[in-house]
């Protein structure tokens, strides 16, 4: 068994997937924490579905999808953060509004094009054994950016997550670092779409940190946890893939959802 | 000498007048409440004072600290309530304003912190998670955080809302034991029978008037007597 599964790790396509997931995984941990504990996990939601619905205007005008996804999930992330402040629309609302309207004039354009290599169903549920070396170069080049903003920015960013007008107070320029943390997701979104899909991306940025804080007391063991987590249920989610002929992405979403349920359960019963 | 200086503020709104040339100092050494009905300009106030708003017209003049020192503890919020940190963590993050490029927090500043954790009796919480403390505990932690962001003025935002009698009774002493060390409090509260009690100075803002002076002077002016006579006959 063992030895059917690696021997799939001597194709090409097999190790830029492991590459790519594991950066992956290891930038969406991250910026979940902030984004679940400031209650904006529903922007990662949001944010993917105007990737996908920028990746197929792009596809449908003959433009490489991730160079035009890119800046425009950023303009929408941006946004996102705006409505969720000050606006008539609740932010709720509003983030079900643009990602539903994202999604269908993804999918009317791509229809409408014509164009038959669009293949509608890796965009929405992710196709990691089809990526390139250009993709693990890009990947691995934004990942990389993420991981150092985020750890230069650490203690900012944890202030700004717990108690902005403190934060605010003390002088740290709460707006930018709310616009870095909406760029870093937006980039790690866009990125992320290319393994998981549009639909199932949030699932890597929400489940890790939820199911860290289950168990853990402070900040950086959520931190600490939400990676090991994060990287465990991409690993088991790829091996389940090719044991069982599953997609990868449903794969890793399904082993995340038992890793939380087995740690809710653990932190009920040791609590008592 | 006053550390806090306001003149004629004012403050607008898309034409709504919110704070109207108000005038006030804070000494050092002080304690100064702020009381007022809602929607009288409390949190207006506040965030002009911490400059997180501009002015409409006037001026505030700070004395020997600048505006990211006051020492802010605001009202705790919905998303502190399951929040995973520790009481470290949160204490730690008062020392922002004072290493603004650095990533990591100095040695000094960790000293610092267990000094003022040990002040505050909160040292044996120390590695606590902060959603698991008492609301008494979790007020004196953020009381704490403030006080590694001040150079000797704190502003606390309604701190005794959400505790009990004996919560606050504890609060209130750790206060005069701060006041004792010279530190300088303003306190925003509703509480107007605490504040003549507890406070040197008191600012009551109304919609129609206005109030400064010593509490002395409050007990005996109009608005003071209005005001104590209410709160009485709601007890």
């Amino acid at each position: 068994m063992i030895k059917y599964i690696f021997s799939f790790f001597q194709y090409d396509f097999m190790r830029y997937a492991l590459i790519i997931g594991l950066f992956i995984s290891v930038c969406c941990a991250l910026l979940g924490v902030s984004l679940v504990l400031k209650r904006f996990s529903m922007i990662g939601d949001g944010l993917s579905h105007v990737g996908f619905g920028a990746s197929a205007i792009a596809l449908a005008l003959g433009f490489a999808p991730l160079y035009v996804a890119i800046p425009i999930v950023i303009i929408a992330a941006f946004l996102m953060l705006r409505i969720n402040k000050n606006s008539k629309i609740k932010g709720d609302a509003a983030i079900a509004i643009v990602s539903s309207s994202a999604l269908a004039i993804g999918y009317t354009v791509a229809k409408l094009s014509g164009n038959v290599n669009i293949d509608i169903g890796s965009y929405m549920f992710g196709s990691i054994y089809t990526v390139t070396l250009e993709d693990v170069i890009i990947t691995a080049v934004l990942s990389f950016a993420v991981i150092v903003l985020y750890a230069v920015f650490y203690n900012k960013l944890f202030a700004v997550t717990f108690d902005e007008e403190f934060a605010s107070a003390t002088g740290v320029k709460t707006e930018a670092y709310n616009t870095l943390l909406a760029c870093l997701t937006a980039v790690t979104v866009v990125v992320g779409m290319r393994m998981m899909g549009a639909l199932l991306i949030s699932s890597l940025i929400i489940f890790p940190v939820l199911t860290a804080s289950r168990v853990c007391k402070n900040y950086r063991s959520v931190i600490t946890a939400s990676l090991i987590i994060s990287v465990f249920n991409f690993l088991a989610g790829l091996v389940f893939s090719i044991v069982l002929n599953t997609s990868p992405g449903s794969s890793v979403v399904i082993v995340s959802l038992s890793v939380f349920v087995v740690f809710t359960v653990a932190s009920k019963i040791f609590k008592k | 000498m006053a550390i806090i200086a306001v003149e004629n503020l004012t403050k607008r709104f898309s034409g709504n007048l919110v704070l109207d040339n108000l005038n006030f100092a804070v000494e050092k050494g002080d304690t100064l409440y702020i009381v007022g009905e809602n929607g009288s300009g409390k949190t207006t106030l506040v965030k002009l004072l911490l400059g997180l708003m501009d002015a409409s017209s006037g001026k505030i003049k700070f004395d020997g600290i600048n505006k990211n020192q006051i020492g802010y503890m605001p009202q705790q919020n919905e998303i502190q309530a399951d929040f995973p940190a520790s009481v470290n963590e949160i204490i730690m993050s008062g020392f922002l304003n004072r290493a603004s490029f650095m990533p990591f927090y100095k040695k000094e500043h960790k000293n610092e912190a267990v000094q003022l954790m040990e002040k505050l009796h909160i040292y044996s919480l120390r590695d606590r998670s902060f959603r698991s403390l008492s609301g008494g505990q979790k007020q004196r932690v953020l009381l704490c955080r403030a006080l590694c962001a001040a150079n000797g003025v704190l502003l606390l935002d309604e701190p005794l809302t959400a505790l009990d009698p004996l919560a606050s009774a504890e609060f209130y002493d750790v206060l005069s034991d701060l006041k004792a060390q010279g530190v300088t409090v303003i306190i925003i509260s509703h509480d107007v029978q605490c504040a003549v009690k507890y406070g040197d100075k008191i600012l009551h803002l109304g919609r129609n008037d206005t109030f400064f002076g010593t509490s002395h002077e409050y007990c005996h002016s109009e608005i003071g007597k209005r005001m104590l006579v209410e709160g009485h006959s709601h007890d």
